[in-house]
């Protein structure tokens, strides 16, 4: 193509048809390097894909009908079609955004330069950061510890998360992890584990009886002797109280009356019991802490890697756009603005619509950039859910190289790749043909 | 050709240096007793994935053998592309005259290329009397003994944190059973009996492979490597059912399979050493002591203790590893040098100049247990030999690499997917029966 574009651009250039030869010896050394670098690899894949594993066997077009029926492979396809769908667009929208806003603000250079900077870090290290910042344990993930903390200030931290009641014992667990008991005696006995005697507070006693009286009284108590020992569900010695647990008294679903516990662990309850009343230890006392959101989780990992994509890529678009907003007339938005547009119209009407090229080419380019991504995918996605969150060019590297050396089935893999990617490009040719003319 | 050899000799020699002092006064003395100096003149190279610590203590091996025969011996470390850096010198037709080689499979390999020269008797020999059979059948290839296990690895240990059990009140289990009740008694007492380094594959291989082998049997184990039974195989599903008991239950995983899946192989160590144990106790192979010394700076013995991964529903208690062979390369420029050298690593001196300096176990029963360091070491190569013949390899070591060796994918994959969800048994054999019948066939 390039040989040809030129000549047609000279139509009556006679003298070069005359020196054909030399024309052609000037583009030999390009055509050669074309042919090596570009044609031949491209060949050979495509010969490749039609022999198996070892190379030595040909298959036909076998290696493409394990493409199309391996599990993987279609998640991987899947998972292409949602970057296409979701990373180019929005990866322009904040661009535009913010080459919009940058326009308007007195530190734009130094806006610009930082949101530019991510640019500047190769994917790798990218990768690692993300990798990091979306860590499920609170005191790495960055992510996680907001969520952590905003979670926090508004819902109570468990005092003992994680106890529960000792089996065995005639306690039971509600649906909404309520412990309860039965209290149709006087005295109840709430034997409960999984504390570490170690992290009980300071002011927690020896467990003691129940003094016997009037109404419903118990006690609450840590059914494990440091070392071993003991009887399970009884209160022997060296078992310390729960001090601090709130406690309900409750006829049928109806509470009548809540008290929390002494620092031995006992409570006393005045009303009588009946065959209905029940003690219950509301779940928010046990509640296993609050974790954060599984980021790197199969359901997450896709979008997560886009986040992190976008971070990357958002600068490189804002500054594209950036240009081309700096060389858009004044005059069109200045009519506008004197018709009484609002900015907002001026934005959508005008803008954009004279943007639309530059927004064009920024789009197309992140559609080729987002069908190839590796990378991020491969450095961000653990272990557990690489399969999850794989793309076609991870999953043709991994095939290939990652184990199963199936240089046949990544090479079919790689065809199917570029059969994906090929119009996108002849759409993003014919643009520059007509921008050309 | 002399020129060339100058330069690595010379960073070598700096390095021969420090260790020479280092060992003159322990093993270098008894191997000069012996020295006869036959082989003086030669120059041997060998090559290893090895390198740090344990590049240094094999070095101190080369020393001896050069102090007993006057051969110079030179190392290289091929880093972790051992297959790719002996293909690419044999090609080049400089090879080494002898590799140290992991699995069976990479010997087989070898040996199918036609890269291996087979042992000569008197190695064969020598591995007759010292080893258990086992071993040299892992380094023969059809009929003809091409590698001999020099280091082994134990790989059915559990690593206890003594305090957690002290407060529970518990003793190191000797059965599966009683490790699922000690493991119960351990979350009573508040601190979560496992952490599972589930992020990473090969940890949960591990745990099925000796729930395996001590439940079907070293026979079946073998045929189930080989893919002569189905994993779908009621062995499998009843391993898997067993291996769901610990899986599926909270109180026994801390985090649950979520969180398990969520951590990797240093920080399930570290849940279980580090400052604030999150659990008790953590399996994995000899190795993990390197962990908590290198990484925690605890002591092991005293810190961290260790008891053997229990028998499974009346079996015998499993023995399973990994060990490294050396082989001797077809085309090596000093065959015979080469092969004195592996007759020397097969017997028990080499063995002990190695032992001595610590992370080494032998599989040679001719050591005396008294040349290793610490209780911990002796008690791994004491499991290693008296499993004798009852010995496994590593299986997903064995197994091609797509199915056992890949993260993300095979038995890895399938096992992960099995801890997030262990009540679907058939499911997971199921998936692991596909994933190696596409992977064998291969």
């Amino acid at each position: 193509m390039s040989l040809r574009s030129p000549r047609r651009d000279r139509a009556s250039g006679g003298a070069l048809r005359r020196h054909r030869g030399l024309a052609l010896l000037l583009v030999l050394p390009a055509l050669l390097l074309l042919g090596a670098l570009v044609v031949y690899p491209i060949g050979y894949s495509v010969a490749r894909s039609l022999f198996d594993a070892s190379g030595r066997h040909f298959v036909g077009l076998d290696n493409y009908g394990t493409a199309f029926t391996d599990h993987a492979t279609l998640t991987a396809v899947r998972n292409n079609a949602i970057w296409v769908a979701v990373a180019p667009a929005l990866v322009t929208a904040i661009g535009l955004v913010f080459a919009v806003l940058t326009e308007k603000v007195r530190w734009a250079t130094a806006f610009k330069l930082l949101v530019f900077m991510p640019m500047a870090i190769s994917f790798l290290a990218a990768g690692i950061i993300f990798r990091t910042v979306y860590d499920a344990d609170p005191h790495r993930g960055v992510l996680n510890a907001a969520a952590v903390a905003v979670h926090d200030t508004f819902t109570d931290e468990p005092s003992y998360p994680g106890a529960r009641p000792r089996p065995g014992t005639g306690l039971d667990r509600a649906e909404g992890g309520d412990v309860k008991a039965a209290a149709t005696t006087r005295v109840v006995l709430l034997p409960l584990v999984g504390v570490q005697p170690g992290s009980l507070p300071a002011t927690a006693r020896p467990a003691q009886q129940p003094a016997d009286g009037d109404g419903v009284s118990g006690t609450v108590f840590l059914d494990f002797v440091p070392g071993g020992g003991g009887h399970p569900g009884r209160l022997d010695t060296g078992k310390k109280g729960l001090p601090g647990i709130k406690v309900q008294l409750r006829d049928g679903d109806r509470t009548v009356a809540t008290t929390t516990t002494a620092d031995d662990g006992t409570f006393r309850f005045s009303a009588a019991p009946s065959a209905t009343t029940s003690v219950v230890l509301p779940a928010a006392d046990f509640a296993a802490p609050y974790r954060g959101v599984d980021w790197l989780g199969p359901t997450f990992v896709t979008p997560a890697v886009i986040g992190a994509y976008i971070w990357i890529w958002a600068g490189f678009a804002m500054v594209i756009i950036a240009g081309g907003l700096a060389n858009l007339p004044r005059e069109t938005i200045e009519a506008a603005r004197i018709d009484g547009a609002t900015e907002w119209q001026i934005f959508r009407r005008i803008t954009v619509p004279q943007l639309a090229p530059v927004l064009g080419v920024v789009f197309i380019t992140m559609v080729i950039n987002v069908m190839k991504i590796f990378d991020l995918v491969y450095i961000i996605a653990p272990g557990p859910v690489q399969q999850d969150a794989g793309v076609l060019a991870l999953r043709l590297y991994l095939v290939s190289f990652g184990g199963g050396n199936d240089q046949g089935l990544g090479s079919a893999l790689s065809v199917l790749l570029l059969l994906l990617v090929v119009p996108v490009m002849l759409l993003n040719v014919r643009r520059f043909r007509g921008s050309r003319a | 050709m002399r020129l060339r050899n100058t330069l690595p000799t010379l960073a070598a020699s700096v390095v021969l240096a420090a260790t020479a002092t280092a060992c003159g006064s322990g093993g270098g003395g008894t191997a000069a007793g012996s020295a006869t100096q036959e082989l003086k003149g030669q120059s041997l190279t060998v090559a290893a994935v090895w390198s740090g610590t344990e590049q240094e203590n094999f070095k101190k091996v080369l020393d001896a053998f050069t102090a007993k025969t006057g051969a110079t011996v030179s190392y290289t470390s091929t880093g972790d592309n051992l297959s790719t850096v002996v293909g690419s010198k044999i090609e080049g037709g400089d090879p080494m005259d002898v590799v140290m080689v992991a699995q069976p499979g990479v010997i087989k390999q070898f040996a199918d290329k036609g890269w291996l020269a087979p042992l000569s008797p008197a190695v064969t020999d020598a591995a007759k009397k010292n080893y258990a059979g086992i071993w040299s059948s892992l380094g023969t290839v059809n009929g003809a003994q091409y590698g001999l296990y020099f280091k082994a690895a134990d790989k059915s240990t559990v690593w206890y944190n003594p305090t957690a059990f002290q407060n529970a009140g518990v003793q190191p289990p000797a059965t599966f059973d009683d490790l699922l009740k000690a493991g119960r008694t351990l979350s009573d007492s508040g601190t979560p009996a496992f952490t599972i380094g589930g992020q990473a594959g090969w940890t949960l291989t591990d745990w099925f492979e000796n729930v395996y082998l001590s439940q079907a049997g070293p026979e079946l184990y073998d045929k189930l490597t080989r893919h002569e039974i189905p994993w779908t195989d009621p062995s499998v599903i009843k391993a898997l059912t067993t291996l769901g008991k610990v899986f599926g239950d909270q109180q026994l995983v801390a985090g649950g399979g979520q969180g398990a899946l969520q951590t990797d192989f240093p920080t399930s160590v570290q849940q279980v050493f580090g400052a604030q144990p999150k659990a008790a106790m953590t399996y994995e192979g000899d190795f993990v002591g390197g962990v908590i010394t290198s990484e925690l700076k605890k002591q092991v013995g005293t810190d961290a203790k260790v008891f053997p991964f229990p028998a499974v529903d009346g079996g015998k208690a499993p023995v399973m590893g990994a060990g490294d062979a050396a082989v001797v390369l077809k085309g090596a420029k000093h065959p015979e040098a080469a092969q004195k050298f592996v007759e020397f690593l097969a017997g028990p001196e080499a063995a002990a100049v190695w032992a001595k300096a610590g992370g080494f176990i032998s599989p040679n029963k001719a050591v005396d247990p008294s040349v290793y360091p610490d209780d911990t070491t002796r008690q791994f190569a004491k499991s290693v030999i008296d499993a004798g013949d009852a010995f496994r390899f590593d299986m997903s070591d064995q197994a091609p690499a797509a199915f056992g060796g890949t993260a993300g994918q095979g038995e890895w994959k399938d096992l992960q997917d099995f801890l997030a969800n262990p009540s679907d048994v058939q499911g997971a054999a199921a998936k692991l029966e596909a994933d190696a019948a596409k992977a064998y066939k291969g």
